[in-house]
């Protein structure tokens, strides 16, 4: 099978955004909205065929799904082991997150073109959009770490241009400083990591990497470090890189404050894609991960991720702008999915991890970005994020209203709902690995529902709130996205996800575990009816509740003061103990020396310069003078 | 009787020399100069060497004496005093003078000089002759070159001191702008 | 030769006019003088020519020759020099030297 077509899936997005960044003045905005769609939709086009051909076409070859190389060459060489290429991988993993890439990146497209309407600089907007979908694509597509890493710093790049989208606001600005500090701080790790990885294998290549055999992997894994193996650390500095980007604990600060970008992007960048991208690298390098210490780097994985799930689920009971209590939420969401990598086995049904997560990945893209998505539309309406300002709004947003409710369901885990079939997935996954890990994660899905629908309940339930304008429902380009994605929504739990995806690429029959799924809804359902009691109507509980909670409430209202904590560091440890000095240094010593170098090089040119005079006379004086001295001194003293 | 006048001489050669270098009045320190030269050239006269000592008198205090006293005269006020170098500048060059002639003198003063005792006389016969010669110690192409020199000498002489009227015209507007880089 | 008057005398003496011209040229500050002291340089250095050719190579003639020379190379630049010095005081209307070092920065 020929997949050299599939160049051009990454390639469209990124001659639309040379086109619409060259002619941003000229092209006129609803012009850049519909090249951008249309670019984004051959994409989309060109992916589902590529899954087409690689699951159903070309199948399955001698029993497993074959990674294929549908373009690769040497970009630069440094030497024969050390070299890095550039190129595009065809896997199952791949081919998923094409998909997911592309369809939420066209959807996102199409309702950016109702929402942003007016916007200044509308065109540029849409440049942006079609950068990182370029650099995300090529992400997702890389056949080798340094590859990724090219890619994984482009979606940096343009996550951080559009988060500052809004220049004028300092708070955006803030953010996008923010964002791009800690996930650049994080790929530093990433980074190291890759380096050592490259170093103790000699090769960058996944394919190389993840079809090592079991002597190879004995002679990799032979250097050791503090009592674990070399490619132990270097897995665990790269899950750093992947979790300064997929915001896990502790790096996840930039996530909430993200939210100051328009919301289009929200859905696309900080929900849906880049910040899976962590638990897309961890998959990738799955059964390095795997193998190497008996797969010590993955119970980090899977702690990290229980943690960061349980942290961001209680952060957002708390919180009252409803884009921050999502991004909590899609923090919470992947904590669930490193969770499952974590916990995940490598053959079979014990790769049920592995499958359950990439799954949750994928239905989380959907009715995550359908949520924000829906959130934009009822901002749209209601011009504000804060969920104190709307109630009562399910007549005037029809359309709207049932979307999000669709998504709420999926989220909150409701039978029949796509999240319910990846997150059942997940928790039998942890059930069979960790105990603990599993009651975590049905806390957590506890939380969720609750939080989910103390959202739901708070914006369409209640009292009516007065609003400035007249809210009414959003234009078509935003609706049909909304619906294409609740259809997504309740349909990805339908695709039989374990006969194509998994760790060893073989799939096997998935079933669900009625037994344990009981389990899961009870929690769900008994987490709603709380949120229905409290939030329904207008009552009282929630401020007993808080009373009750008192201090434990108001941090995590704070978010922990991680934030606090983050300035403590720099500020009053690194600037003032270690930096400051080191300026000092700097500056007194290194620089005081060149200064003086510099500076006695200028006095003494300034006094010498007199003798440069630029008269004849004066030159012919210090001629003959020369003269007169050089033979005295020879003639009566030598 | 030649020792007496050659000691007088000497003493005009150089006590008006120091008076042409040191005087403030330009026209005087030109007008010392010629005295210089002429009494230059009565040396020449004394050691019988008559045609160089006309042609002294004829170039050096003819011509090239009123030549400078025209241009004294073109550019300078004649009641303006010369600008002194600063005493520092003097004492430095007194000094170097001073010390290169305590180099020269006792090199001079303690060779031993092969001197042939004779009384010839030159004549401005023997003078053309040798300096139109072919033959070997003939000077006949220094003598050309010394022509073509003067030649060019002329020629660059009247293009230098005519300046833009010879047709290298230059525009009012550069002549300006040089005259603003000079006034910086 | 000029009797009773040895060639050290004269050498001397030329020697004093030498330094005289050289201490001359570097003290002057106007171009004039300065094309003075030089005169007085090589007038020196012509006396000596004469004189040698006397004292010493009485039968050669080339001091005598070279005196000439000097004296017209001489005349030559004198005449270059006063037009250059006239061509400059057109322009700048000075003839000081510190009116001519405008290049060298």
């Amino acid at each position: 099978m020929d997949y050299s077509y599939t160049i051009l899936i990454p390639l469209l997005p990124f001659i639309t955004f040379l086109i619409l960044g060259l002619g941003s003045f000229k092209i006129k905005p609803n012009l850049a909205g519909l090249i951008g769609s249309a670019s984004l939709g051959t994409s989309l086009i060109l992916s589902l065929y590529t899954a087409y051909n690689y699951f159903i076409k070309v199948g399955k070859v001698d029993g497993a799904y074959e990674a294929v190389y549908a373009f690769k060459t040497t970009w630069m060489n440094f030497t024969p082991t050390l070299h890095i290429d550039m190129g595009i991988l065809i896997d199952p993993i791949s081919v998923m997150m094409l998909i997911v890439v592309t369809l939420i990146a066209f959807l996102v497209n199409v309702y950016s073109i109702g929402y942003m309407k007016g916007d200044t600089g509308f065109t540029k907007f849409f440049a942006f959009l079609s950068l990182f979908s370029f650099s995300m694509l090529g992400l997702v597509l890389a056949t080798n770490l340094f590859q990724i890493y090219i890619f994984w710093e482009l979606v940096g790049v343009s996550s951080f241009l559009l988060i500052g989208f809004y220049y004028t606001k300092p708070s955006a600005i803030i953010a996008a400083k923010k964002a791009f500090i800690v996930t650049r701080f994080a790929d530093l790790f990433f980074l190291i990591g890759i380096l050592l990885m490259g170093y103790y294998t000699g090769t960058f290549d996944f394919a190389e990497l993840t079809s090592a055999d079991s002597s190879q992997l004995a002679e990799w894994t032979s250097v050791t470090f503090m009592g674990m193996s070399i490619i132990t650390f270097s897995l665990i500095l790269i899950f750093i890189g992947g979790a300064g980007k997929s915001a896990m604990f502790p790096l996840h600060i930039w996530l909430p404050d993200a939210m100051e970008g328009p919301t289009p992007v929200s859905a696309l960048i900080h929900a849906a894609t880049m910040v899976v991208a962590g638990v897309y690298l961890v998959a990738r390098l799955f059964n390095v991960y795997y193998v190497a210490d008996d797969g010590l780097a993955l119970e980090v994985v899977a702690y990290v991720g229980a943690f960061s799930s349980l942290f961001a689920a209680i952060i957002a009971l708390t919180q009252n702008d409803i884009k921050r209590v999502l991004a909590f939420s899609t923090m919470s969401q992947i904590g669930y999915m490193m969770l499952a990598l974590g916990v995940s086995g490598y053959e079979g049904h014990d790769g049920l991890g592995y499958m359950a997560s990439m799954w949750h990945l994928f239905t989380h893209a959907m009715f995550k970005g359908l949520l924000f998505l829906a959130a934009g539309s009822i901002i749209h309406a209601v011009h504000s994020n804060m969920l104190k300002d709307m109630g009562s709004l399910r007549k005037k947003l029809p359309i709207t209203h049932i979307t999000f409710l669709i998504a709420t369901l999926a989220i909150a885990g409701i039978p029949f709902f796509s999240g319910f079939f990846s997150k059942d997935e997940i928790l039998l996954a942890a059930h069979h690995h960790n105990k603990f890990l599993y009651f975590v994660g049905l806390f957590v899905a506890g939380l969720t529902a609750f939080y989910m629908f103390r959202l739901y309940f708070g914006i369409f339930w209640g009292k009516e709130k007065t609003y400035s304008d007249k809210v009414h429902e959003n234009p078509k380009s935003m609706t049909i996205p909304l619906m294409i994605l609740a259809f997504m929504s309740i349909a990805a739990g339908y695709i039989p996800f374990s006969k194509y995806i998994t760790a060893d690429r073989q799939g096997f029959e998935g079933h669900i575990d009625w037994n344990m799924a009981a389990i899961a809804i009870a929690t769900a359902v008994l987490g709603i009816a709380l949120a229905y009691v409290f939030y329904k109507k207008e009552t009282n509980y929630p401020e007993k509740v808080t009373k009750a909670f008192g201090i434990f409430y108001k941090w995590a209202y704070d978010k922990f003061y991680m934030d606090e904590l983050y300035f403590f560091i720099t500020r009053q440890i690194i600037f003032k103990r270690i930096s400051a000095p080191f300026a000092w240094f700097d500056k007194k010593i290194i620089d005081g020396t060149m200064d003086l170098i510099g500076n006695t090089t200028v006095k003494t040119s300034e006094k010498i310069k007199g003798t440069q005079s630029g008269r004849v006379q004066d030159y012919a004086m210090y001629f003959i003078g020369g003269i007169v001295v050089i033979t005295m001194v020879v003639k009566y003293i030598m | 009787m030649e020792r007496i006048i050659f000691y007088i001489l000497a003493a005009i050669i150089i006590i008006f020399a120091i008076a042409s270098v040191s005087s403030k009045k330009m026209l005087r320190a030109v007008i010392y100069l010629l005295f210089v030269l002429i009494a230059i050239s009565g040396i020449y006269f004394m050691v019988d060497y008559s045609f160089l000592g006309a042609v002294q008198l004829a170039v050096y205090a003819g011509g090239v004496i009123v030549l400078i006293i025209f241009s004294v005269l073109l550019v300078h006020h004649i009641e303006l005093n010369l600008e002194l170098a600063s005493t520092k500048k003097r004492v430095i060059a007194a000094l170097i003078s001073f010390t290169g002639i305590a180099m020269v003198l006792p090199v001079i003063l303690t060779h031993k000089f092969n001197v042939v005792e004779n009384s010839r006389t030159i004549e401005v016969k023997d003078i053309g002759e040798k300096m139109l010669s072919y033959d070997s110690g003939g000077f006949i192409l220094p003598f050309e070159v010394i022509s073509i020199l003067l030649l060019a000498v002329m020629i660059g002489a009247i293009v230098i001191a005519k300046g833009n009227r010879l047709g290298l015209k230059e525009n009012q507007e550069t002549r300006d702008k040089k005259q603003d880089i000079i006034n910086q | 030769m000029i009797n009773g008057i040895s060639i050290y005398e004269i050498l001397t003496l030329t020697t004093i006019l030498f330094f005289i011209g050289v201490y001359g040229f570097f003290t002057r500050k106007n171009l004039i003088t300065i094309l003075m002291s030089i005169e007085l340089i090589l007038n020196a250095s012509a006396i000596n020519f004469v004189i040698i050719n006397t004292y010493l190579y009485p039968e050669n003639l080339q001091g005598a020759i070279f005196s000439v020379f000097i004296i017209a190379v001489a005349a030559a630049e004198t005449a270059l020099a006063v037009a250059i010095i006239i061509n400059l005081y057109k322009m700048i209307t000075s003839v000081e030297v510190k009116g001519t070092e405008l290049m060298k920065y």
